[in-house]
């Protein structure tokens, strides 16, 4: 059957059998960021968003997307590049195959939560597994990353104010 | 490997019902655990068009439709108050939040998972099923029925003047549970009564109830034997996260500290 | 320095942190054929019979091979320098299998459909035979695992495949026995770890193809390229100049890719058929059919004299090398010579072991190597020791310590020519508190803190072995390529042997390039593996960089008209010293691109006759529950010493990284088995890797010496980091609740059940 989405900003339409994940016909558009790191749920490197919420595509039937609003680490290249270097900083890319899940989830949490605690940005990524890091470089560079965003919204805030 | 010929998004609760009375037809839930299965279905059929995914509250009840995710459950805030987080608490720990942003209430009903966290809490709790077909059905009588055709639309949590506990045992943070335990206490018809729901013995959540009028000041030895009878009265079986002793240990455990915090707080 | 010592981000994180197609599977091109294989549910059996008739008349199937199609000339997958240690026993297809999970077919086809469809329809018939799986009752069994004629062992390692004998070693100085004898404590105790999956986020894969000159391409997830390229050409039965391997970027290995697990199935497929082919391992394969960490048993005896000075060691290891022998006589000997070498004042050592077959999946290479669980026990018994003698672990640890200068007579008498491992515990102490936390405080609300502590010790290569070379180029406007043959694997090796060039070639990072490695255009290295990277690879560097500074100086002084004497290379130009007159680099490196007769590049290999170990010191606090025995995991601290950190940030992640993976060996990482042999540990679901919930805070910090052999005084770093947890932890528990676990991981169930016992007591 066909489905027609919204990727990133653009409208597709993709030919897709019915039990056909997303997480296959996303890598098949191109979409490569994507991984599959487990095939149970459990990894998040699959973890992209739908209608603007975190979720695992490799447990959503590409046929039940239609109509739908997909979002990949491709559509947020420059948030990405931007996250990235506070995460490169820490060396905390690794080997970077965990890395497009996590900064979507990373983004997904910077638009839901406000100013979170250590504890509750822990919670949040739990579904984000990674091998390499033993994630405290993660953390920092979340922390980083959120204290310069806070810092620039401030100093935008003030030249509205002027 | 599941394969799924047909994928069909219904557009009334009527169609959802006639399609599913098919052999190899299956209702999606949010396709956790059916993916992981081995079946191969004719038609998968979606209610995600149905509107099933609100949680509404009258002066009565919380009506919680079957699509509702487990994160909606986990951040609705007018839930958690009313049931003092419990419900939170009881899906905060399953994998991570994109997981609990696809997961649904219906879907964890209707499986009746062994390792059900979110089945053991709204047990103990004054739930009910209301289903297509069966009517409305106390959660307990639901689960213990075979799987059939219907279709679950709303999970049903009356508004009592209870208190609910809710904890677990894990190995990690994000893993299945060794044990789980839920403790709801209230009147009932001027008596107060006890509902313990113990799950992941590792088998399905199941329920006692007492009729225990408990004093504030009761002692620490007389808890324990509350406490022991509880865990006593359930059976527990062996697997890769713990034995059966252990678990029956832990059930005891983890009822003992459940009803101290209860009588602590005060009811 | 400007680049070494420095934190500066890797060279490839661009591509990584935006997602771009650089791993195995973004890279295959699209009309590879699927290969997967039908695997054993038999722990034991021969093939009687196989019926591929339905299998075949599935459209879309290109090929279905079985042990029938393969060759009958034995081999290993250990990614190792030949003449491996590892014994010659596998097939890519055997008539005998001889775990769950081992191979049966190769079945390729056109769709991933197919191919499942095909899997189904396979028929076997199995003379199913009794496995042996107890690796305690495997060493002279009736059950042998590999009781064919055509094994065999290419080095004398104790190899007897008529007694399950994968290795067999007894070394030692001085006599053992009467020493312990004399010793007013002894501790005399059997510890045991289990099998462990590295789980690197990307799953084994690798996609194959002919290329124009009818050679076998292998482009492939591995840390060991040039050791691929022999194993495949053995494999198949062709020659070696008929296979090329590829490494893109790769999705992390931790060992599990040093040992050629899947590349054989697309590389047959490929060499029979002419197509390409791509296998890309399932999660559940890479736990069922992989390279775990060896599961061993260690008896330690360990005595002392009452002014705290531990006077004699004795080991012995037995180590389940599962149904192949792959890095089972190597890593076992790491569990002694790892462990014993930290205890500078013994008068006697002894270490003897044992590796065994058994029809459980092959064991490999895991980070520590064997070390690591040797870490387990010794870490343990000397805490528990202390324990015995009622002195603080800490201080019989400052007493016995080795320091440097010593000789290690139990790591082949190398010299302890840098080592800080006194600052490191000096460190420890103080960034945890030790001295007002040990042993234990009780927090009044049924829970109870206890803090425990752990040495460790690895080495910096293979000595006298391990090879790399390295190759750079001058190019046009003078910027170099640095060529290696050292797989980056998400650690950052292109990135610190960027910055060693960089800071010996005094030029910006910028102007120099890194090759990933092709075995058709980089030079020889061993590969990745045995904490060897920075220490060997980085000297092949070092010494390939003043190679080529000679020869700019004497390239630059043709074209100044001067003797090279005269000049000087400041990283920039070449000056004439006597008349100030300069050219440039880029000059240089432009005019030796027309009528010139002298190649602008240089190549040195590099092999040290040590290897020279960093040290480290681990500290845990944990809060035990007293009536539950559940372990929340606090604090944990490190203090390393891996001589000069080339870039200190890659250097912190690594220790964070591999104290994480320690921290799941420790709790809960376990691969299960049922009686017959099934492996239930298939999945993320059943075999739990700590999630960033599960770790507390690690806190790293480095004590640095200099080694002066090393490149810019530098040790390895990549493998000691995970050993520490495990009897950190353990020593902390045993701290918090008198419960000694001796078998990991350390469960909940088992301190609970270990406080039943003591309260019994």
């Amino acid at each position: 059957m066909e489905v027609q989405f919204r990727l990133n900003g653009k409208q597709v339409k993709a030919e897709v059998a019915g039990d056909s994940v997303l997480l296959d016909v996303l890598r098949k558009l191109g979409c490569v960021s994507v991984k599959c790191g487990c095939e149970t749920t459990n990894c998040g490197l699959c973890t992209v968003w739908i209608d603007g919420r975190p979720r695992l595509s490799c447990s959503v039937l590409a046929a039940s997307i239609d109509g739908q609003e997909v979002t990949t680490l491709e559509g947020v290249q420059e948030e990405a590049a931007e996250f990235g270097r506070f995460l490169a900083e820490e060396g905390a890319e690794q080997c970077g195959f965990c890395s497009p899940g996590f900064i979507m989830s990373v983004f997904a949490m910077v638009r839901e939560l406000d100013n979170p605690t250590i504890e509750e940005i822990k919670e949040y990524l739990a579904g984000n597994l990674c091998r390499c890091t033993g994630y405290m470089g993660q953390l920092r560079a979340i922390q980083k990353y959120m204290k310069a965003k806070r810092i620039q919204f401030q100093e935008a805030d003030k030249e509205v104010q002027v | 490997m599941l394969t799924i010929q047909n994928y069909v998004k219904v557009k009334t609760v009527e169609e959802a019902y006639e399609l599913n009375q098919a052999r190899n037809s299956r209702i999606m839930g949010g396709m956790m655990w059916l993916r992981l299965g081995n079946a191969n279905v004719k038609t998968m059929i979606d209610l995600s068009g149905l509107g099933l995914e609100q949680i509404e509250e009258t002066d009565h009840v919380f009506r919680i439709g079957a699509m509702c995710t487990l994160r909606q459950l986990e951040k609705n805030e007018e839930l958690n108050a009313y049931f003092g987080g419990a419900l939170a608490e009881s899906v905060r720990h399953i994998v991570g939040v994109q997981f609990r942003n696809q997961a649904t209430i219906g879907g964890s009903i209707y499986g009746r998972y062994g390792f059900s966290d979110v089945l053991t809490c709204l047990l103990a709790m004054d739930t009910f099923v209301e289903l297509y077909d069966g009517g409305t059905v106390r959660l307990r009588e639901f689960v213990e029925k075979k799987k059939n055709k219907d279709i679950v639309l709303s999970v049903i949590i009356r508004k009592q003047a209870r208190k609910v506990r809710y904890l677990s045992v894990r190995q990690t943070k994000t893993d299945f549970p060794v044990l789980t335990c839920a403790v709801v206490t209230g009147d009932v018809h001027g008596k107060e009564c006890w509902y313990f729901s113990i799950g992941a013995r590792p088998m399905r959540a199941a329920l006692v109830e007492k009729e225990w009028a408990i004093p504030e000041n009761v002692s620490k030895d007389q808890l324990t034997a509350y406490a022991k009878e509880v865990a006593d009265s359930f059976e527990y079986s062996s697997n890769m996260r713990g034995s059966a002793e252990y678990r029956k240990h832990l059930a005891q455990v983890l009822v003992g500290r459940a009803m101290e915090s209860i009588i602590t707080e005060g009811r | 320095m400007k680049y070494v010592n420095q934190g500066v981000p890797k060279i490839d994180y661009e591509a990584l942190v935006t997602g771009k197609g650089v791993y195995v599977n973004d890279l295959a091109p699209s009309d590879c054929l699927v290969v997967k294989v039908l695997r054993s549910s038999h722990a034991h059996a021969l093939i009687e019979e196989i019926n591929l008739t339905r299998a075949k008349a599935v459209p879309g199937i290109e090929a279905i091979f079985t042990y029938k199609d393969c060759p009958d000339k034995r081999f290993t997958l250990a990614g190792q320098t030949y003449p491996e240690p590892s014994p010659y026993d596998r097939l890519i297809l055997d008539k005998r299998v001889r775990f769950v999970g081992d191979p049966v077919a190769i079945v390729a086809g056109e769709t991933e459909e197919a191919v499942e469809k095909a899997l189904k329809l396979i028929r076997i018939k199995y003379e199913v035979l009794e496995p042996i799986l107890d690796f305690r009752k495997a060493k002279d069994h009736s059950i042998l695992v590999h009781p064919e004629e055509n094994w065999k062992s290419l080095i004398p390692v104790g190899a007897d495949n008529q007694r399950n004998l994968c290795a067999h070693e007894v070394c030692g100085e001085g006599d053992v026995d009467t020493v312990l004898a004399s010793c007013d404590y002894v501790v005399d105790e059997v510890y045991h770890t289990k099998a462990n999956q590295q789980a690197m986020m990307e799953t084994f894969r690798a996609y194959s193809y002919k290329d124009t000159y009818g050679r076998l391409n292998i482009v492939s997830s591995t840390q060991v390229p040039f050791h691929v390229r022999r194993i495949m050409a053995t494999a198949l039965n062709i020659p070696k100049s008929k296979v090329r391997v590829i490494k893109p970027r790769i999705g992390g290995g931790f060992g599990a890719k040093q040992t050629a697990v899947m590349e054989m199935y697309p590389a047959f497929v490929t060499w029979m058929t002419g197509k390409p082919a791509k296998m890309i391992f399932t999660r559940e394969e890479s736990m069922i059919a992989s390279s775990p960490r060896h599961e061993m048993e260690l008896h330690v005896r360990v005595g002392a004299n009452k002014d705290g000075v531990i006077k004699a060691l004795d080991v012995y290891t037995l180590s389940n090398t599962g149904a192949f022998g792959e890095h089972g006589p190597t890593t076992v000997g790491l569990s002694g010579h790892k462990s014993i070498p930290l205890y500078g004042k013994t008068e006697a050592f002894r270490f003897a072991y044992d590796v065994v077959y058994t029809n459980t999946m092959s064991a490999g290479a895991y980070r520590g190597y064997g070390a690591t669980q040797g870490s387990f026990a010794v870490e343990s018994a000397i805490t528990e020791l202390a324990e015995k003698m009622g002195m603080d672990p800490v201080k019989l640890r400052e007493i016995n310590m080795i320091r440097e200068g010593q000789i290690m007579p139990a790591y082949y008498n190398e010299p302890n020519s840098s080592c800080a491992l006194d600052r490191c515990m000096a460190r420890a102490k103080e960034m945890i508190g030790w001295d007002e936390k040990y042993p234990s405080v009780d927090c009044g609300n049924g829970k109870v803190r206890g803090v425990g502590v752990a040495m460790s010790m690895q080495g910096s290569g293979i000595s006298a072995l391990d090879t790399a070379s390295v190759s750079i180029k001058v190019n046009d406007d003078g910027f170099y390529t640095l060529m290696i043959g050292a797989t980056d694997m998400g650690t950052g090796c292109d990135t610190i042997l960027s910055q060693m060039a960089a800071e010996c070639l005094s030029c910006s990072m910028d102007q120099i390039i890194v090759h990933g490695v092709d075995t058709d255009v980089s030079p020889y290295d061993c590969g990745s593996y045995a904490s060897s990277t920075t220490y060997v690879t980085g000297m092949a560097v070092m010494k390939t960089c003043e190679t080529l500074r000679e020869k700019l100086c004497a390239q630059g002084a043709k074209y100044l008209g001067c003797d090279v004497e005269d000049v000087e290379f400041d990283g920039e130009k070449v000056t004439n010293l006597k008349t100030g007159v300069s050219i440039s680099r880029a000059e240089i490196g432009n005019n030796a691109m027309c009528n010139n007769e002298d190649a602008l590049s240089a190549s040195e290999a590099f092999s040290s006759p040590v290897s020279p170990p960093p040290f480290m010191v681990g500290m845990a606090e944990v809060e035990v529950d007293k009536e539950t025995g559940e372990i929340e995991l606090l604090d944990y601290v490190a203090v390393v010493d891996c001589g000069t950190p080339i870039n200190p940030n890659l250097a912190r992640v690594q220790t964070e990284g591999g104290i994480a993976q320690g921290i799941g060996m420790a709790l809960y990482e376990d691969v299960v088995y049922n009686k017959r042999g099934k492996n239930y540990s298939n999945s993320f679901m059943q075999y739990k890797i700590p999630s960033r919930l599960d770790v507390g805070n690690i806190r790293v910090e480095f004590e640095s010496s200099y080694e002066p052999s090393g490149p810019f005084g530098a040790k390895s770093i990549g493998e000691i980091v995970i050993n520490t947890p495990s009897p950190a932890i353990a020593n902390a528990i045993s701290n918090a609740v008198g419960v000694r676990v001796r078998e990991l991981p350390i469960t909940a169930e088992k301190v609970f059940w270990g406080m039943q016992e003591k309260n019994k007591r």
